[in-house]
């Protein structure tokens, strides 16, 4: 069963490739991943669909948890959540009775209808990946499809905290650092 | 205001402020702006002839101080040539900070002259990198990246800083503060659950300290001292925390794994409370994972949450600085101490005679000969001349494992080598870095064959600096470790192991303008070592030992701990027949 993740990132370069390497560093395959900014758009909320062993997952959260640019991680697997994914159909329709079945279909799944020309239809679904998979199969059987998958965005519907580490003064480095041994001074020597 | 400069200004005055007196380089064609900032700057540059091993220098830099390591590499080839060194720093959890020039911001992605993604390709070779697009971001990238390395689980963190960023004029403009959103560092432990380990620790019947590198990167030290004495348990430290409570402390009971002591992995098998400091179950240590410990609860204290249950599921786990989390639990023991020292006492007491038994039938003995020398003598001779305070870096291999096994350190930081990753040729730049932090201490670097061939550069390096390194090299003519394991998993069908060719010593070192000297007979060794210790100035001491000799004791890989090869000639599996007491069965 494919399982969800869900992060909060700060929306900088190189912030993806640190989430998904961890994953493609494990021999992970991702099924889908979205990423887009939040209302601080400084943020970005990603999204990612994969199937890994519940034991695996735990620890990916806790690396991914490790990252400097991720803020929050959440395994929306076994929490109350929604997931909904966006589907772009072209289905080939030429003028004939097809096309009046082909629009009944689409009223049945909720989907609208973005472009119609004498070739076919281009049709807009959102649900659930069971339900866009049917949907999918459906039109398959009235002729040619392409289609194009969002990939999943989820909503947790438990409020989580979200736990930000404050400011801290950039002290000498000496405060932070072993005091142990103490810097030895250069002696005079000059690099030049 | 401060007046305009230069890029490569700002970035040495960053350095100044973090306290950086010294740091090992290499330039080149990005980093010249640099170089010429740097031309006079009073921080010191220490001109290796390798960048992989100003990298390896800082980390033995990082490693003898606790202070962090710097090293400035090149562009491209130069940035590429760290990655050894970076992932090395990684898994031992060393701060050092990497800078890297890179090519002009609007040639990146052109392929330029130079021109590597080393933003990318450092990506998972670091705990963090930077990749700095203009001189305004510059102070706060650096001083980020020397936050990240030393807070936390220390780790190496890259700066790539194209070549304009270091020619273009902006203000240093002091950072007042650090604001890393997304960076948690749990100091604390658990006050609750810091009270629950000190009622399990007085419970157990048997306990024993698991101490790691953590202890060091803590500098707990003291701490794991004090609790060792207070609960009066024995304790092993790893490879990576030796030095960690003093070799000579009674309590101390050696290095386990897989060429621990027979006491010291006994001990972890037949234990009925592991007690996990700074640790992280490594597959060298725990064998055969399912087999570990059976008995034992474990109480597992880490900084980094990753690593609790990573391996080995925690009963008590406690995520924080060793450092304050040992203060804590030692203050709840003393208070619990009372009511509950007498109960067990008995049992604590057979413990403790099952320990000294399990001591007294295998210990870690040295092997003499009068013919050859053997490696164990070897390093029973410099444990003597270092007495417990000598700094000592290693490379990795047989050398290494006997290194840890005979020579006994009273002090964290002397002992210094490439643990997780294994790195061949970390010893001889490590040594250098060591010494440049420790001008005071005296330095071996001791060295496989092997290894030694791989580092053979910096010789000019210890030359031109003048430092007083004794470079010992344990000359098998073999990559020995690799020729154990094919003679003894392998039907001894030795290949590609035979390092038949190895330069004179005396005529190398002179070459470089120091001593040298080869030496094979066992009655020649102290006087040899003696005499590369008196010298003022570095020394290369070839010592060829017994070719065919093998690490015992060992676990063969995917064993378990308390099924360890004692020694040839016939390996004897030691079943888990000796325990202590019936819980053990």
């Amino acid at each position: 069963m494919l399982q969800i993740i869900s992060l909060l990132v700060e929306n900088k370069p190189g912030a993806l490739l640190r989430v998904t390497g961890l994953l493609s560093a494990r021999g992970y395959n991702i099924e889908s991943l979205t990423v887009a900014r939040t209302l601080d758009p400084t943020l970005s909320r990603m999204t990612i669909l994969v199937d890994v062993d519940p034991v695996l997952r735990k620890q990916l959260i806790k690396q991914m948890n490790k990252l400097i640019n991720v803020l929050q991680v959440s395994d929306l697997t076994e929490t109350p959540a929604v997931a909904r994914e966006l589907l772009l159909l072209r289905v080939r329709a030429p003028l004939g009775e097809s096309r009046t079945a082909i629009l009944k279909e689409a009223e049945i799944f909720g989907a609208r209808v973005i472009d119609s020309s004498a070739e076919g239809f281009a049709l807009e679904a959102t649900g659930d990946t069971e339900k866009i998979e049917e949907f999918i199969d459906v039109m398959r059987s009235y002729g040619e499809i392409e289609v194009t998958r969002s990939g999943a965005v989820a909503v947790s519907l438990d409020p989580k905290k979200l736990r930000l580490s404050s400011p801290v003064p950039a002290a000498v480095s000496a405060d932070r650092q072993g005091p142990e041994v103490p810097l030895h001074t250069n002696n005079g020597v000059r690099n030049g | 205001m401060s007046n305009l400069t230069s890029g490569a200004k700002i970035l040495l005055e960053c350095l100044a402020r973090e306290g950086v007196d010294c740091f090992f380089g290499y330039p080149g064609g990005v980093t010249l702006p640099f170089y010429d900032a740097l031309y006079d700057h009073p921080i010191r540059h220490v001109l290796v002839r390798h960048e992989q091993n100003a990298c390896f220098a800082a980390s033995g830099y990082a490693r003898a101080t606790g202070r962090v390591g710097v090293c400035c590499a090149t562009s491209g080839p130069g940035a590429t040539n760290l990655i050894t060194a970076l992932v090395d720093a990684l898994m031992d959890s060393i701060p050092v900070v990497a800078l890297t020039g890179q090519v002009p911001t609007k040639l990146i992605g052109s392929d330029a002259f130079q021109e590597a993604d080393t933003f990318g390709i450092t990506r998972s070779c670091t705990k963090h990198n930077f990749l700095v697009k203009t001189v305004a971001d510059l102070p706060k990238a650096i001083h980020e990246a020397f936050y990240i390395a030393s807070t936390g689980r220390p780790g190496p963190v890259l700066v790539d800083i194209p070549k304009d960023v270091f020619q273009a004029q902006g203000h240093y403009a002091p950072v007042s503060s650090i604001h890393l959103p997304g960076y948690k560092v749990h100091m604390d432990g658990h006050a609750g659950q810091v009270r629950r380990a000190a009622q399990m620790i007085w419970e157990a019947e048997r306990p024993f300290v698991y101490a790691g590198g953590g202890i060091i990167a803590s500098s707990a030290s003291e701490e794991l001292r004090q609790l060792v004495e207070l609960v009066d348990a024995p304790a092993v430290c790893t490879l990576m925390g030796l030095g960690g409570l003093p070799a000579s402390h009674p309590n101390f009971i050696s290095m386990p794994g897989m060429h621990g002591s027979y006491a010291a992995n006994m001990g972890m098998s037949n234990a009925d409370l592991l007690i996990a400091l700074g640790v992280r179950f490594d597959d060298r240590v725990t064998g055969r994972l399912a087999a570990f410990a059976p008995h034992a609860k474990v109480i597992h204290v880490d900084i980094d949450p990753a690593e609790i249950g990573k391996n080995r599921v925690a009963d008590l786990p406690i995520v924080g600085d060793l450092k304050r989390v040992l203060t804590r639990l030692h203050r709840n023991l003393a208070e619990l101490a009372p009511a509950s020292q007498p109960r067990n006492d008995s049992a604590r007491r057979a413990w403790w005679r099952q320990i000294r038994d399990w001591q007294h039938e295998h210990p870690l003995a040295p092997e003499f000969s009068s013919t050859e020398i053997k490696p164990q003598h070897l390093m029973a001779e410099i444990d003597r001349l270092a007495a417990g305070g000598a700094v000592v870096t290693a490379d990795v291999g047989q050398h290494q494992m006997w290194a840890a096994q005979f020579i006994r350190f009273n002090e964290p930081r002397l002992w210094i080598n490439s643990g997780g990753l294994g790195a061949m040729g970390f010893g001889l730049p490590a040594a250098i870095g060591a010494q440049f932090a420790r001008p005071d201490k005296l330095v071996f670097a001791i060295l496989g064959d092997g290894g030694f061939q791989m580092s053979v550069p910096e010789l000019a390096t210890i030359a031109s600096y003048g430092l007083p390194i004794k470079i010992v090299v344990m000359n098998n003519g073999f990559l020995g470790m690799v020729r154990q394991w094919q003679e003894l998993f392998f039907n001894n069908r030795l290949c590609a192991v035979t390092l038949d060719c190895f330069p004179d010593a005396e005529k190398l070192a002179a070459a470089y303008g120091f001593r040298g000297r080869t030496i094979e007979l066992p009655l020649d060794l102290p006087a040899a070592l003696q005499e590369a210790v008196n010298e003022p100035g570095p020394y290369l001491l070839n010592v060829k030992v017994s070719p065919y000799e093998n690490v015992y004791p060992m676990v063969p890989a995917g064993g378990a701990i308390n099924e360890m090869v004692l020694g040839p000639p016939q390996p004897v599996p030691v079943a888990a027949a000796h325990r202590s007491g019936d819980a053990a069965s």
